[in-house]
């Protein structure tokens, strides 16, 4: 018979095992670190105070948190039903195309109604984006891995044409769209404290947060408290006895894929609604990838998600401030520990079971007289 | 004669695109053959760019640098192998891993020797593998047709060029006519009969994980001291992943992979040559199109619309003994 | 009818062979004599021990305790390629092939005889050549092994064995795959090999082939070996006695049954497995409400794919089943409308169908009834309901631990069945299908789950059992009909056999006379 996993008790399977996981990935940054001639702790320091040291430090890091948030949740959700979706950076591009069509076009609508509207459009295209290789997973059998990294490609090239010919800005230099009216905007968190004479500097930070935070119960509501997210995990968990159970695994493929690409739109809305209030090039800048190690990291759970979120929320902000301070340690040190994070929280997390189980056993028996 | 002109000269740049793909999706071709699934072969271009630009820019030997280059490609691999192989990971988060700490680290390393931003500093053509003439190319070059063909495109390319396309025959030679690659075959459909048949599983697939280490590591090489005359970060532009989709448009067979390496490469070369040119009855041809075709073109082939791409049956599923 | 006098020695000689895995006894102290070249068969139930006790031979596993020995020398064998050098061959029941290569490529895989394959290549041309001629074993040597049939792909794992020098072959069930003409093609080689003085282990649990085809068998029962005949001196009832054993079937309190209306009608049914071979191959009965009938088969003989088409689970290849006097709408041909019929379906397999380990046990006692609205009238669940729904199952079935938030992973086999009775039990369905219900169950649970299937029954309900054990089909079963390679071979009350007869009609020997 194959050998399952060592079996640990329940507490080191849910806490013990991703922190020595997590704490791999971070010491062999910190041994990174060392080798291009930094000392690691001081880089920690800096890195902290970067991203939590004053309000303004917090509201960056809280507004890279808002993307990481959903694109954590779109890779999550559709690890719940066994699927890898690689592309949710190519979902959060064209989810950006929704919202800025939206805003443009739909620019007769009153107030922030056409900001509802831009959301609810963003969240479309980016499902409807998703649902692209979703169905031809379910229907036909094409490995979503490999479909969703091409879809990345083809977003980055259609939105590319897109912002340079067609959709930019007259007499712009820049290929960007003209900018929204200012009823398609999510308000900023300072202007909105500003409102109750609350003095909070000029970050990013906006209300899309909130949404950020209500998508993740919502997640965690549909997976765990409804039959839609019933019949989702049971398809990851054991699709044989999800077609006893009398349930469509290519059904629930389709429909995981088009929750995953509304979520993935959330970060348009964080990103171009709420901050830049126009189209640009290639906005997503990678965030889509976090999104897997932020996953991964927070084992597909909201609530991990979104401590893992504001973690490498701290890791982008803070390291925007380590690189100004220690130009050696630029800015690329976050993709390098956002990689180890998924070596060791996602592709080697069994590897420390052996070790660990051994330790614990041999605590439980006690030192040797 | 002008047309004929513009022909060679993107065919030309196609054979130059098309080279790390050859070499990227050959390296793809053993491992996945092998049954181990590579989507890292983008991060592991990477590393293997950077680290033959430094040492090539550092020992001034552009042999130096493809030693290096191909080492740490091999050490890459072997990372993404003992997670696949003895760890039973999932393949495609080990891969994704690679890619991500490989982009970041080939930045990060770079800058921190450097300070240039990750950029290494312009290599002496010394410590390069340049372009060669074979011979008689000049006083060919003057027959109409066959000359120009001669002198532009099949003479005039570096050695690493010239060994990609010679790799083309030898990896199909030994896949199909030595014991090792019929074991290679077996194992990535197979892997069950393979280890009845008294064969490890493990060491076939760990040779398998090395060779590809090798070919991407050139692929890398010929990137920074060959194509070009320095590292910068983000190199490969996605040319990893154009060279998987190759890979499965190609069926994971060596001379259809040449021939759709060379198919992209020349997409490339084109799309280049097209931009702000005018088709007639469709007008200016957004160059992203171009870009954007073997993307498409891999999806459509997965889709199922032009034939089955069937990967080796034990693809990405980690061998655990089971009777 | 050995054919030679016992001066050489055995071919191979297993002496107390013992291997555990974990709690499961798989082989007790086995001995095994093999003479050289004769055919020798191995037969016994399901869960015997003969493919532990084959793989050891390969190599598969090392036994605990025990020694081996090959032409009378002591041998350790830890690998197959161990086993190979000494000559010994295994055909498996699950071939070993690699289908997109060819035959000669399959058959040079770790017999290549050089870095190089093509002197390799004319040398083993030259050796199929031979054998085809020896042993009339035509096969293409350039022929895609995943086009050939099933047949000849058997022919080719022969021949890997017999171009690695094989002296001794064993070969698992291998005519579990076979059409009879190919079984009798497969009969004739062995015979050949055999007057080549190789030596054939032949396991199979289908009594017919021993008798035509063995000189002498062994048989096991239950990790041990029981008995040795010669063949010629012992006979199919003889054989059934010692492979199933004189136990004491379990009994427990069953009043007559008063069998109602039809309740499910199979009309001659052909199912096809995922290959696409045909594992149901025309079998009509009746099922009556307030009966329970028993399905007895060796496993492997179509009972599982039966099942699965009346679950709705696998297409029918032809034929019709009719529920309540109709065949089902075409919408509901599948687990859910078959569901909503009132047919509960209790999985062979626990783990891989039934259950999802991961899950609470509370989750798992939803799988197939997740939309009734007492688990949650709007669009959430209502955890509190389904919690305790499951603890009132837990008490009713005396699940234990009493524990609905537990996952299902951790409870023990005989609990995970119980999860699994109880969700479909609880539904009071018409009709109920049970597919091996106390498989990897402790004897407590088992009287338990029995007591309940009874209940069922005498509550008129229709239930379907089938089961491989065949203590359980006499407790249980009302009528018995035994199912052999897709076929049902006769239909018996149990106070009217006994389980040699019925083995018998398991094994596929001809229906006698009641």
């Amino acid at each position: 018979m194959s050998a399952p996993h060592k079996p640990l008790p329940g507490w080191a399977d849910v806490a013990l095992i991703p922190l020595v996981n997590v704490t791999a990935a971070f010491f062999i940054s910190g041994l990174v670190v060392t080798a291009i001639g930094e000392n690691p702790f001081e880089a920690v320091r800096l890195l902290l105070v970067g991203a939590l040291g004053d309000l303004e430090g917090v509201g960056f890091t809280l507004y890279y948190a808002t993307s990481f948030i959903f694109t954590g949740l779109a890779v999550a959700i559709c690890f719940h039903a066994g699927l890898f979706n690689i592309g949710v950076e190519g979902q959060a591009y064209i989810a950006g195309l929704g919202a800025a069509l939206a805003c443009l076009y739909l620019g007769f609508l009153p107030g922030y109604t056409l900001a509802f509207v831009a959301i609810l459009v963003a969240a479309l295209f980016g499902a409807a984006f998703a649902a692209i290789p979703g169905y031809l997973q379910a229907k036909r059998d094409s490995h979503i891995v490999i479909t969703t990294i091409m879809f990345n490609y083809i977003a980055s090239a259609l939105m590319g044409y897109l912002l340079v010919d067609v959709l930019r800005a007259r007499g712009q230099m820049n290929p960007e769209t003209p900018t929204f009216p200012p009823g398609g905007v999510v308000p900023h968190f300072h202007d909105v404290f500003a409102l109750v004479g609350v003095n909070w500097p000029v970050t990013p930070f906006n209300l899309s947060f909130l949404i950020a935070l209500a998508a993740a119960f919502s997640v965690w509501v549909v997976i765990w408290r409804t039959r839609l997210g019933y019949e989702i995990r049971t398809v990851g968990a054991n699709p044989t006895a999800a077609v006893y159970g009398g349930v469509s695994p290519a059904r629930i493929t389709i429909l995981t894929t088009l929750l995953s690409g509304a979520l993935a739109g959330g970060m348009a809305v964080n990103v171009i609604l709420g901050e830049e209030h126009r189209l640009i090039l290639e906005y997503t800048a990678g965030f889509g990838f976090v999104g897997i190690a932020v996953a991964l990291m927070g084992r597909a759970h909201p609530v991990g998600i979104v401590l893992a979120a504001i973690l490498f929320g701290m890791l982008y902000q803070g390291g925007a401030e380590l690189a100004f301070d220690k130009p050696k340690i630029s800015r690329d040190m976050i993709v390098v520990i956002q990689g180890l994070v998924v070596l060791f929280a996602g592709a080697l997390e069994h590897m420390f079971r052996a070790p660990v189980a051994t330790l614990l056993a041999r605590r439980a028996a006690g030192p040797p007289i | 004669m002008e047309t004929f002109d513009a022909f060679i000269v993107v065919f030309g740049s196609g054979i130059r695109l098309g080279v790390p793909l050859i070499l990227a999706c050959l390296a793809g071709l053993w491992s996945e053959r092998s049954g181990v699934v590579d989507i890292g072969l983008e991060g592991k271009m990477l590393v293997g760019a950077f680290a033959a630009a430094a040492i090539a820019a550092l020992s001034g030997s552009a042999w130096a640098g493809l030693a290096g280059g191909v080492a740490a490609t091999i050490f890459v691999s072997l990372v993404h192998g003992y997670a696949s192989i003895d760890q039973r990971a999932n393949q495609i988060v080990s891969g994704t891993a690679i890619n991500m700490v490989a982009d970041g680290l080939t930045a990060l390393v770079g800058n921190a020797i450097w300070s240039q931003g990750g950029r290494t500093p312009q290599i002496p053509a010394t410590a390069l593998f340049n372009t060669i003439d074979l011979p008689f190319a000049e006083s060919f070059g003057v027959v109409p047709i066959l000359g120009p063909i001669y002198r532009r495109l099949i003479s005039g390319h570096d050695l690493v060029t010239y060994f990609a396309f010679a790799l083309v025959p030898l990896t199909y030679w030994a896949l199909y006519s030595t014991r090792f690659g019929l074991r290679l075959r077996a194992v990535g459909e197979n892997p069950a009969a393979v280890d009845t048949a008294g064969i490890s599983v493990r060491r076939l697939r760990y040779s398998a994980v090395v060779i590809c280490g090798v070919l991407v590591g050139l692929s890398g090489v010929y990137l920074s001291i060959a194509q070009a005359a320095y590292f910068q970060p983000h190199m490969s532009a996605g040319k990893g992943f154009i060279a998987l989709a190759a890979l499965v448009f190609a069926k994971w067979r060596p001379w259809p992979a040449l021939a759709t390496c060379l198919l992209f490469g020349f997409l490339d070369a084109l799309s280049i040559r097209l931009q702000g040119a005018i088709l007639p009855m469709i007008g200016p041809v957004p160059v992203q199109a171009i870009e954007a075709l073997p993307y498409i073109l891999t999806v459509v082939l997965l889709a199922g619309f032009i034939g089955k791409a069937i990967p080796p049956k034990a693809s990405g599923v980690p061998y655990v003994k089971e009777v | 009818m050995a054919t030679e006098a016992g001066k050489s020695a055995p071919a191979i000689e297993l002496i107390g062979v013992d291997k555990s895995f974990g709690p499961v006894h798989a082989n007790r102290q086995v001995n095994l004599r093999v003479e050289r070249g004769v055919i020798h068969g191995i037969v016994g139930e399901n869960g015997a021990g003969k493919s532990t006790l084959m793989s050891i031979l390969y190599g598969f596993y090392e036994a605990d305790a025990g020694e081996i020995r090959v032409n009378g020398e002591p041998v350790r064998i830890r690998s197959p390629r161990e086993a190979i050098s000494h000559g010994i061959g295994m055909v498996h029941q699950h071939f070993m092939l690699v289908p997109p290569l060819s035959v000669l490529e399959n058959v040079m895989l770790g017999a290549e005889g050089g870095p190089l394959l093509a002197p390799g290549t004319a040398a083993i041309r030259l050796q199929l050549a031979h054998l085809a001629k020896e042993y009339a074993l035509e096969v293409d040597p350039d022929a895609i092994v995943g086009e050939l049939s099933v047949g000849l792909q058997q022919r080719v794992e022969i021949l890997k064995a017999l171009v690695r020098g094989a002296e001794i072959l064993v070969l698992d069930e291998p005519t579990a795959v076979l059409t009879p003409a190919e079984a009798d093609q497969l009969f004739a080689l062995l015979r050949a090999l055999k007057s080549q003085n190789k030596t054939i282990v032949f396991i199979t649990h289908k009594l017919r082939e021993i008798i035509s085809l063995t000189d002498r068998v062994s048989v096991m029962r239950r990790g041990e070996m029981v008995a040795t005949f010669d063949t010629a001196k012992t006979s199919p009832p003889e054989l059934a006695d010692a492979m199933v054993g004189r136990k004491v079937i379990l009994k427990i309190d069953k009043g007559p049954a008063h069998p109602g209306a039809v309740a499910l009608e199979a009309r001659h049914l052909k199912v096809r497995d995922d290959r696409g071979v045909l594992r149901v191959d025309d079998v009509s009965f009746t099922l009556r409400e307030g009966e329970i009938v028993g399905i007895a088969g060796v496993a492997g003989n179509g009972q599982s794919e039966l099942l699965e088409a009346l679950a709705g689970i696998r297409p029918l290849a032809s034929g019709e089943i009719l529920i309540d006097g109709a065949p089902p709408p075409p919408s509901r041909r599948n687990p859910k409308g078959v569901r909503a019929l009132s047919v509960g379906h209790v999985p062979e397999d626990r783990q891989r169908v039934g259950l999802v380990m991961p899950f609470e046990a509370c989750e798992s006692a939803m799988l197939g009834f997740q939309d009734d609205p007492v688990y949650g009238r709007g669009v959430l669940f209502d955890r509190r309901a389904i919690i305790a729904d499951e603890a009132a199952k837990m008490e009713a079935f005396d699940i234990r631990p009493r524990a609905p938030l537990l996952k299902t992973g951790s409870f023990s086999g005989g609990n995970q069945q119980k999860i699994v009775l109880a969700r479909e039990i609880e539904r009071n369905p018409k009709i109920m299908l049970v597919g091996q219900p106390t498989r990897g169950v402790d004897i407590g649970a088992i009287e338990f789950i029995h007591k309940r299937i009874v209940a069922l029954r005498d509550a008129g309900k229709a239930v379907l059992l089938v089961s491989v054990e065949l203590d359980e089909i006499f407790a249980l079963a009302d009528r018995i009909l035994a199912l052999c390679a897709g076929r049902i071979t006769g239909e018996r009350r149990p106070e009217e056999t006994n389980p040699q007869d019925l083995g018998l009609l398991m094994a596929g020997v001809a229906e006698r006379a009641a």
